[in-house]
């Protein structure tokens, strides 16, 4: 009796079988030139393929195989079957879809309560102004040691499945080869290279190009990082510079994160847009919830950020604090179970495919013509 | 009149009839000069796009390097590589596929085609064919997209029954038959390869064992009613373009992962378990036509490739995986031929490192019919005289046979359809406003 684990992975195998076969995608992206480079199609190898593909969906639209032909051919729904396999190997552990974003929504309102409960009402909804106000609400202590907990532990399980992933799919690589190809690997990841479609552009919402996926993606990403930043520098400043939260609207955490959230929502909104207005022919349906989980907790927590920064000397201070850090625990708590995990595995596959590339790219004989 | 065929009193301009590559470079041409244009397709929109869905690259000359095609291809080169593969191929069409197929890449690019970039080194190295990006069914989305951006009046499911001089067209959808009276009808609807009764007649019984490679659309329809009104043939109907395909392969649209391979380091037997000899021990891309042909005239249509480990080894990853056998009497008993002399065959000229013995079944697939209909150069159909039939143009696969009639050369058949297309279309709309 097949599991449906292996059901996915034969399906899938015996897909990608037919696009080695046919090549005729192979200018859109990485996956079909790795995939020449592993006829065998071993588990190991679709799942690295499948943490390659970004999902432009030009590979359904150009496919002469797809539904209705007898092949079948649906790669970008047999990947995502894939990918969502692979976290879950690798993590060991995912939730329902359902409960993913059950989880997400108990975390964000979690800390809401907790303050409605533990801060007394006069301090809650009080006005605070000027540097300490944030620590008046929520003590420094408890918020220090919370996020502590809430990111330590999700990105330490994240970084165990990284290296479990990366024995699967690169246990025979050296040291000085991973180093080499480290660059190239983050020009792709900065870049978001696969998701040119070989110049044409992706087919985000149909069988036209657009680069429009690509760009909010790019404000995802960036706007994401900036955030990030915004959190190290605040870090900083109370540190290094002894300053207090809430910081002056001219510093480099505000600065950070107003720019990096309003980037991250437009973003966000963007990418929800064309997922709700994109053809669903080439989509797994049951891998949808958790990609529109990930994008309602980025969306919220950018959000609940820009309005804490807006009204912070208002008396909804207390309790947009608590929501926006409510957002942040969502994201870290869903970490490893979501569709966040697309981010390191893509990552590693793409330093895979980054070595392989080098390896091959000794010139060689030219082969007649076809 | 059927829902589906517009009744506002009066036809297009222009009737294009066919779905693939050909059709859609005249709609498009054709309404770009200004003309009401409707394009005719039997298939469904899932299944638009004729055998173009299948087709990969085309074969262009040019005078030095792109970033699609490197070095150089010399219009007088190509036109010589054309002649030399089929002696009997007219000249004049000759010399215009070949002057025209410089701007092919341009013009498609500029309907939105991609082409593939050959820096990019996933390619076989070609300097006379440019590569679509994504293969066939990308650039049908791209033109298909295009020609309804322009208003091309798209009616798929919908078949072109009758062709009669001066414009004239029956159209039958699901709801029934309906005249229309088109200035102009441009047939772009290939060859017969999907008509069983018709192969039937060609080839006689090896017919049966035919694999349909391409659209199952391509009845021939209009080539019939083309040559009954009088237009001049071209070719013949016994000819094809033919190539071994897997016995399992679908019975239409396998495309191009159905091709079979390995019968040159393998040994091929017949149904009857006699050697199926290759005289010419081609090693190129001919060597899939050749087979074709050597497996059409087998009894059945059917053939066996008989591979050891390393035969197998060499064949590399396939759609279809082969059937492996651990000795020579289960061998025989596959195939049903007798043990003492398959064992004799395979002593005398099978592979040296057997058994285990592995085989791939084969059948002849077909690619296009070798029959059509005379044109001149701007696609105007020629009747016997060689009197062009007013209001009567033919582009694409439907007239091929006159420049394609001998040795295929790989990229041809789609730089015939798109260079072809695009002037019938141009001369059909003159023909129109004139």
């Amino acid at each position: 009796m097949p599991t449906p684990d292996t059901m996915i992975l034969d399906e899938a195998r015996r897909q990608m079988t037919v696009c080695v076969v046919c090549k005729y995608c192979n200018g859109y992206c990485d996956v079909f030139r790795a995939a020449d480079r592993r006829p065998a199609l071993s588990d190991a190898d679709l799942l690295f393929l499948a943490n390659l593909c970004h999902h432009c969906r030009n590979c359904w639209y150009a496919c002469q195989y797809r539904p209705p032909h007898a092949f079948a051919v649906a790669l970008p729904a047999a990947l995502a079957r894939v990918r969502v396999l692979s976290w879950r190997r690798f993590v060991g552990l995912r939730p329902s879809p359902g409960g993913l974003a059950g989880l997400a929504l108990a975390a964000t309102l979690l800390v809401p309560l907790l303050a409605v409960l533990l801060v007394p009402a006069e301090t809650l909804f009080a006005t605070h102004r000027g540097p300490g106000a944030f620590h008046a609400v929520i003590p420094r202590d408890a918020m220090v040691w919370g996020a502590a907990l809430a990111i330590l532990g999700p990105v330490g399980w994240v970084a165990v499945a990284m290296v479990r992933f990366w024995r699967a799919i690169g246990a025979d690589t050296s040291g000085p080869q991973v180093a080499a190809a480290v660059p190239l690997a983050l020009r792709d990841i900065v870049t978001l290279r696969n998701l040119s479609g070989g110049g044409a552009g992706c087919n985000d919402r149909d069988d036209a190009a657009s680069g429009a996926r690509r760009r909010a993606h790019h404000l995802v990403l960036w706007g994401f990082l900036l955030t990030v930043a915004a959190t190290l520098a605040a870090a900083g400043a109370h540190h290094l510079l002894g300053m207090r939260a809430p910081y002056p609207w001219i510093s480099a955490p505000v600065l950070l994160g107003t720019t990096g959230g309003v980037a991250l929502l437009a973003g966000v909104a963007a990418l929800a847009w064309i997922k709700h207005r994109a053809d669903p022919a080439p989509e797994a349906p049951e891998t949808r919830t958790a990609e529109w989980t990930l994008l309602a907790v980025l969306g919220a927590a950018a959000a609940s950020g820009l309005a804490l920064l807006v009204l912070r000397e208002t008396a909804a201070m207390g309790m947009l604090l608590a929501l926006h850090l409510g957002t942040v625990l969502a994201f870290f708590v869903t970490l490893p179970f979501g569709k966040m995990m697309h981010a390191p595995f893509r990552a590693l596959a793409l330093l895979r495919a980054a070595i392989d590339r080098q390896e091959t790219a000794r010139p060689h004989a030219r082969p007649q013509d076809p | 009149m059927p829902a589906a065929i517009p009744s506002d009193g009066h036809g297009p301009d222009i009737l294009v009839a066919g779905g693939g590559l050909a059709a859609l470079c005249a709609a498009i041409a054709a309404r770009r000069t200004g003309a009401s244009v409707w394009l005719v397709d039997a298939a469904p929109d899932t299944l638009r796009g004729g055998n173009a869905r299948h087709g990969r690259n085309l074969r262009v000359a040019h005078d030095g390097p792109t970033a699609h095609v490197p070095d150089r291809y010399a219009v007088t080169e190509l036109e010589a590589d054309l002649r030399r593969a089929d002696p009997g191929a007219d000249p004049q069409l000759l010399h215009r596929l070949a002057m025209d197929s410089r701007d092919v890449p341009r013009w498609l690019a500029a309907q939105g085609v991609a082409f593939q970039p050959h820096a990019a080194g996933a390619l076989p190295y070609s300097r006379r064919t440019v590569f679509l990006l994504g293969g066939g069914t990308a650039m049908v989305n791209a033109l298909a997209r295009t020609a309804r951006r322009l208003g091309v009046r798209v009616l798929h499911e919908t078949t072109v029954e009758e062709v009669a001089p001066g414009g004239h067209a029956v159209l039958r959808a699901r709801e029934g038959r309906a005249e229309v009276c088109a200035r102009a009808i441009v047939a772009c609807t290939g060859g017969f390869q999907a008509n069983r009764p018709w192969l039937r007649d060609a080839f006689g019984c090896a017919a049966d064992g035919f694999v349909n490679r391409g659209t199952p659309y391509a009845t021939g329809r209009v080539l019939r009613a083309l040559l009954d009104r009088g237009a001049a043939p071209v070719g013949h109907a016994t000819h094809a373009h033919l190539v071994a395909v897997d016995a399992r392969a679908p019975a239409d649209d396998g495309g191009i992962v159905t091709r079979a391979d390995g019968m040159a380091w393998g040994l091929v037997l017949d149904r009857d378990g006699r050697p199926v000899r290759d005289a010419t021990h081609e090693t190129g891309s001919a060597r899939y036509s050749g087979w074709g042909r050597r497996v059409a005239a087998c009894p059945g249509g059917l053939a066996h490739v008989i591979l050891d480990n390393a035969g197998v080894a060499r064949l590399g990853r396939r759609v279809y995986a082969p059937r492996t056998m651990a000795d020579t009497d289960t061998l025989a008993q596959t195939l049903g031929v007798d043990p003492a002399r398959l064992a004799a065959t395979l002593a005398r000229e099978g592979p040296a490192g057997g058994p285990p013995w592995h085989v791939l079944s084969i059948r002849p697939g077909i690619t296009f019919t070798g029959l059509g209909v005379r044109v001149d150069p701007d696609g105007r159909v020629l009747d016997r005289c060689g009197a062009p039939v007013p209001g009567l143009f033919a582009a694409g696969m439907i007239m091929a046979p006159a420049v394609l009639g001998g040795r295929y050369l790989s990229g041809t058949a789609l730089t015939v359809c798109a260079v072809f297309g695009r002037r019938a279309g141009e001369a059909a709309a003159r023909h129109a406003h004139a």
